[in-house]
């Protein structure tokens, strides 16, 4: 079939772009000065020249570069991306730790930024020149430009300190013990609040933009004239014929922004301490323990392509003309 | 005679341009019987359209309204009736089909779905049979395999099937008044000939009321009983059909006329040099002066043409035209 075929060469080409990020990563960390027998030299408050030479020769990092690199790629395809040195654990162990938080915290807050940048702008393209379209608009230029981490210190100061609704940091409070899944979930959706506003903060502006322009372009188009001239109710014509046109340049952006939205990540969970992939990112960049780092952009690739995928296969849904051959 | 099933009179309809507003409907009134099929023909930008988009109720939103006149249909005021009485109307007793079976169909729904949505509209009726119905429809429409054609989406279709699907849409609650706003424009001549076939048989068939709007004046010979002539958002000429193409009174309906190439006997003859009416329809500014708006492009302009709007007058039977010099041309 047609959309098995389809998909089978996608996964092929993505397995390629995975190979060739990994490829990317490993030349990009050895270019960079400095590595993890510097820093281990300098934890240990200096060190002779040729205990140096030893941790390199231990760690294989005097091997030629393309040793090196081969051996890399030889072991993630093995789903081994190595050990590192500052966690004295598995990478893999480390990531699969974090990675859950983060893909709740990058989820969470890709649904919240949809859903209001959507609702956002179809309100607005309804009334293009009234109160609530302006305070969309100027609303949206703030989130748009506000640094994701002042808008999430603010948030601290507002809705934890002046106002404490929300917890300062953490995802879980270790003072609650014999919880049932409940209480726990209760706790872990209080913890995600900030962090989740703040992430989608950014992108509820780009999502409103964009729905608002596409929403009034199609509610001029030929087809939305048919459904009035049928004489179907407002609001269908609104939901049900524009709505579903409109959609499609949101969802094509929403899975572009989502290698973004995994970047923003790493700075709100550093502001928030949220036990993702994004603290340990920049725990292990400050260590400069590059198998830790070098994991997390794979990770992050891998989460990226996948994402990419999904929204291909989303549009499929949405719009019967999306990889129709007639 | 009967009361008229449609009755438009002294219609005015604003439109506000960044120039302010202009009356791109000026004082039009006409009657549409039961049955019967009247066209408006007249170049682009002559209120044809926005007259249909008035009786619709679909006037551009915040740009263009209704300032003066009434529209009777039915028995009601239809520029009185609120957004939810029109609504009821539309698609129902009056429908529209329009000039872009390209776009107009919605592009994420199959043409099943499009159809049997009016349906559910307008009748109480269930949605297997609303389905069913659709099929019915399609296949009077004449596409052929209808039940499966209905799963189709609007991209797999031709122009000429689309505007089919238009037409199942539009007459699917067997509307009182059909309004057709140039059907045919965006499609080529085999298939014109055949939409005009379709519309004139369905019309025998369900006795609806046609409005054609077009520029083709062959379809309208061949069409309707009656026309109306429309030249700057004013009523130039109206009459029985046989009446104006065989006598036209207004200078502009003798210039559409003589703008209809002939079809020669033999290839080898020799052709005539194709005429045309001269200049452009003025700006929309000019509209609603106290002239003839025609007289920028009229041989037979005189002082008069310039100082005051036309009055109508009448001929034998009622052919009327809005000219100072209907009566001596």
């Amino acid at each position: 079939m047609n959309f098995l075929r389809v998909t089978i060469t996608r996964m092929a080409y993505a397995a390629l772009l995975l190979v060739a990020v990994l490829i990317l990563n490993f030349t990009l960390m050895h270019l960079a000065p400095g590595d993890v027998a510097d820093t281990i030299a300098q934890s240990a408050g200096g060190i002779d020249a040729e205990a140096l030479e030893q941790i390199r020769r231990e760690y294989g990092l005097d091997q030629p570069f393309i040793v090196q690199l081969g051996g890399y790629i030889g072991r993630v395809l093995q789903f081994d991306l190595g050990y590192s040195f500052f966690y004295s654990r598995p990478v893999t162990d480390l990531i699969l730790d974090r990675l859950p938080a983060t893909l709740l915290l990058v989820i969470a807050a890709q649904i919240l930024a949809l859903t209001v940048g959507v609702v956002f702008g179809v309100i607005s393209a309804r009334k293009p020149n009234g109160i609530f379209s302006h305070f969309v608009t100027l609303a949206s230029l703030v989130g748009y430009s506000a640094p994701v981490f002042w808008t999430g210190l603010l948030m601290l100061v507002m809705f934890s300190l002046i106002l404490p609704w929300f917890p300062v940091a953490g995802m879980r409070d270790v003072t609650i013990e014999n919880g049932n899944i409940f209480i726990h979930t209760v706790d872990v959706a209080r913890h995600l609040v900030l962090p989740m506003v703040t992430l989608a903060s950014i992108f509820v502006a780009l999502y409103s933009r964009l729905s608002r322009a596409s929403m009034i372009e199609v509610l001029g188009s030929d087809y939305v004239r048919t459904a009035k001239a049928k004489g179907l109710k407002s609001n269908q014509v609104v939901y049900k014929h524009a709505l579903k046109n409109a959609i499609s340049p949101v969802i094509t952006l929403a899975g572009l922004q989502l290698s973004a939205i995994v970047s923003g990540a790493v700075l709100v969970e550093t502001v928030f301490s949220w036990p993702g992939l994004g603290t340990l990112a920049f725990q292990s960049i400050i260590a400069r323990d590059t198998p830790t780092i070098l994991g997390i952009l794979f990770f992050s690739s891998l989460v990226v392509i996948v994402g990419n995928q999904v929204t291909d296969l989303v549009l499929r849904l949405v719009d019967p003309r999306v990889g129709s051959k007639k | 005679m009967t009361e008229p099933l449609l009755k438009v009179q002294n219609l005015r309809v604003e439109l506000t341009t960044r120039n302010g507003t202009a009356p791109v409907i000026d004082d039009v009134s006409f009657e549409l019987h039961a049955g019967e099929n009247l066209s408006f023909v007249g170049e682009s930008g002559c209120g044809k359209s926005m007259t249909a988009l008035a009786i619709m109720g679909l006037l551009p939103e915040g740009i263009g309204r209704i300032t003066a006149g009434s529209i009777m249909f039915d028995g009601q005021e239809l520029t009185e009736l609120s957004q939810e009485r029109l609504r009821r109307i539309r698609g129902n007793d009056i429908s529209m089909i329009f000039q872009e079976p390209m776009t107009s169909l919605n592009p994420v729904y199959t043409i099943g779905e499009q159809i049997v949505e009016v349906l559910l509209a307008h009748q109480s009726i269930s949605r297997a049979d609303a389905w069913a119905e659709a099929a019915t429809l399609l296949d009077a429409v004449r596409i052929p395999k209808a039940r499966e054609r209905l799963k189709d989406y609007p991209f797999q279709l031709s122009g000429g099937q689309r505007q089919r699907v238009m037409i199942a849409i539009a007459l699917a609650c067997k509307p009182k008044v059909l309004i057709a706003d140039e059907p045919t424009t965006a499609l080529d001549v085999t298939v014109q000939a055949q939409i005009f076939d379709l519309l004139r048989d369905l019309r025998q068939e369900t006795g609806t009321s046609i409005i054609l709007i077009t520029h083709d004046m062959g379809a309208v010979a061949e069409m309707a009983e009656r026309m109306i002539v429309m030249y700057a958002g004013r009523i130039a000429e109206i009459g029985a059909v046989d009446d104006i193409i065989g006598t036209p009174r207004h200078p502009y309906t003798k210039g559409l006329i003589s703008c209809v190439p002939h079809v020669l006997a033999h290839v080898t003859d020799e052709k005539q040099p194709l005429t045309e009416v001269p200049g452009i329809v003025p700006s929309l500014r000019e509209f609603g002066k106290d002239q003839c708006l025609f007289a920028s492009r009229c041989q037979h302009r005189t002082q008069q043409c310039l100082t005051a709007r036309p009055q109508s007058v009448n001929f034998d039977g009622a052919q009327s035209a809005d000219c100072w010099h209907a009566g001596t041309l």
